[in-house]
């Protein structure tokens, strides 16, 4: 079955209810492992909801489909919420979300590419808008009309890569190509350690359409998508402001966020939390 | 561009070098011949560059597939990311810059967007060891040994126009990610048509049984020439010429080796972790024992001056290996 084709078949506050049902995996993959890059995956929970359950035009039974668009997650170890995407989608089993980051497990911390529904291997930052920008070059060669959104974070800009990355995007005109813009605010050594502002002027600069949002909105990232369907000419930036731990309190105050690690009991708290205020607003 | 007429003692302008010696009848840009040759039946075939088009041969494909061909710009980074993403929409791409670039600046995207997801991108790169008088900047001298520690990554180091144009073939029928070293411009003719090249096979050129020379790049050519000299001096010589250096033929090198009694290693290389170590490991590990000398670049960044002044210099020449042969075998 073909999905989000055409796309925008979802409302948004059915897009929301995913968007809670992914995080609600990312606790049950983080809960068996008692770590992992959590706070990131609840903070772009809402835009992985949007694409795999609106915007992506795919088929969860053919993933090798010419024509699919493709997400390309470039931070690898945002790949707790790939997963839950993948599972909801029907890509990968719901019952192996548990095996998140175990010896073995398909499901790694870092994405590599051998799991189904990966595009690209994330995680060395700065390869991602690259490899996206070479499949919009083939997709056009082959008179494609799939699209390619490219997952990127705010960290991730201040490796060399992600500029000429951008650079070349808009010389070749990649109208097909969107670049998220995950600006959680961290990285590796804590809040992030040079100035990034004006992070939408510096896409602008590179010649890319841009707009700015709440990434954690469900209406702002659905108008977004809509609006970069139109074919301009010119690549797509969505700089999105993102909450890191976003609908986990416990998470979304704590100082550990870019990797984060506590004992089962106190998972099973969090998650007996999340259930309660999950059930308040049902 | 011109090979040859270069005076020694001037250092080159950026087009020019000199591949290997004089003396031979040439081929213009023997590599983007045999692109835009293969283009014309291979569709999935896309060319790339880093704006260096020009000075790797490339242009007769893109004057051919101008839709085909991406200049992404001094941006070698994202040359190989883009690439990548080409090959996974099915595209094979050729993707041009220097040595030095490709490896140096660009080895994490050859590592992990390219080779650890076994792409099919052909990255060619010119400027190989001392074929330039540029200096450390553009001399490509441990690109060999960098390339051949990535898993999966097939590394060709070719001797002549024919070797290139035969290689190119086979680099594109080939499915994984390859690095082939260029040279570029007038390159000679060492090798007759007819010529057959495979992936991972090394050639017995010459039987010889006092000494063997185990020789990749264009220091097989040199070879060659140093074992028709020596022979006028009654030195055996043979010649191996091993222009894959991975996956490395161990076979033909142990097999070659128990033919002669000294064995010579040629490489326009540093002689740590390129051709001079895959022999000494195959030996070793096949339990052959023989003396081997090793010619290449020593353990140091080469200055700027005519390329053949830094050959002769550095003992990439074939008066060089003459030399180091003859003080071998006892008179």
């Amino acid at each position: 079955m073909l999905r989000n084709s055409p796309p925008g078949s979802a409302d948004v506050a059915t897009l929301e209810r995913k968007a809670t049902q992914l995080r609600r995996h990312m606790l049950t993959m983080a809960r068996g492992q008692g770590q992992g890059y959590i706070g990131q995956g609840l903070g772009i929970a809402d835009v992985l909801a949007a694409l795999y359950f609106h915007e992506l035009r795919y088929d969860p039974h053919n993933l090798a489909w010419p024509d699919r668009d493709r997400f390309l997650l470039s931070t690898g170890h945002y790949s707790i919420a790939l997963w839950a995407a993948l599972a909801e989608a029907g890509i990968i089993p719901v019952e192996e979300l548990v095996t998140y980051g175990a010896d073995d497990s398909r499901l790694e911390m870092s994405t590599l590419d051998t799991t189904p529904g990966v595009e690209v291997i994330g995680g060395s930052l700065g390869h991602g808008l690259g490899q996206g920008i070479g499949q919009a070059l083939g997709l056009r060669l082959d008179c494609s009309d799939a699209r390619v959104f490219v997952e990127l974070s705010d960290g991730e800009m201040q490796e060399g890569s992600t500029w000429e990355a951008a650079m070349s995007a808009s010389h070749f005109e990649l109208d097909g190509l969107v670049a998220l813009i995950d600006c959680n605010g961290i990285q590796a050594d804590g809040p992030v350690v040079l100035k990034m502002e004006p992070v939408a002027d510096k896409w602008r600069a590179f010649g890319w359409e841009t707009v700015e949002i709440n990434g954690n909105d469900m209406k702002a990232i659905v108008e977004a998508l809509a609006d970069a369907r139109r074919r301009n000419g010119k690549p797509r930036a969505i700089v999105l402001r993102t909450l890191p731990g976003k609908g986990v309190p416990h998470i979304e105050t704590s100082e550990k966020s870019h990797f984060f690690r506590i004992d089962v009991a106190q998972w099973d708290g969090i998650i007996a939390e999340f259930d309660k205020s999950m059930g308040a607003h049902q | 561009m011109s090979g040859g007429g270069i005076m020694a003692g001037r250092t080159l302008a950026m087009g020019q070098d000199e591949a290997v010696g004089g003396g031979r009848q040439t081929v213009e840009a023997p590599f983007g011949q045999a692109l835009a040759r293969l283009g014309h039946s291979r569709h999935d075939i896309v060319g790339l560059t880093a704006d260096l088009g020009k000075y790797t041969d490339i242009l007769p494909f893109r004057d051919a597939f101008p839709d085909r061909f991406f200049n992404v710009g001094m941006a070698e980074q994202n040359l190989v990311a883009v690439a990548g993403g080409l090959a996974r929409t099915g595209k094979v791409p050729f993707a041009t810059t220097y040595g030095v670039f490709a490896t140096r600046r660009a080895y994490d995207f050859v590592a992990i967007a390219l080779a650890h997801s076994n792409l099919n991108v052909k990255i060619v790169a010119g400027l190989p060891g001392l074929t330039t008088g540029y200096g450390g900047t553009h001399q490509a001298i441990e690109d060999l040994a960098l390339m051949r520690m990535i898993p999966g990554l097939t590394v060709i180091d070719p001797c002549d126009a024919t070797e290139i144009d035969a290689a190119t073939e086979a680099i594109a029928e080939h499915r994984g990610p390859v690095y082939m070293r260029l040279l570029r411009g007038s390159v000679p003719v060492v090798f007759e048509p007819g010529y057959t090249f495979e992936i991972g096979k090394a050639r017995r050129l010459r039987e010889g049984s006092d000494v063997g020379i185990i020789a990749t790049g264009f220091m097989t050519e040199r070879a060659l020439d140093a074992a028709e000299a020596l022979q006028r001096q009654a030195i055996s010589v043979g010649v191996l010429h091993v222009p894959t250096i991975k996956p490395f033929d161990t076979a033909a090198v142990t097999e070659f080796a128990g033919s002669v009694s000294h064995i010579v290693t040629a490489e326009n290389h540093v002689m740590v972790g390129g051709l001079a170590s895959l022999v000494v490991e195959s030996l070793f590990e096949a339990g052959i024992a023989r003396k081997v000398t090793r010619i290449g670049l020593p353990d140091r960044y080469i200055e700027c001056g005519a390329v053949p002044t830094l050959q002769a210099k550095y003992g990439l020449n074939t008066e060089a290996l003459v030399a180091t042969i003859t003080g071998l075998v006892p008179a």
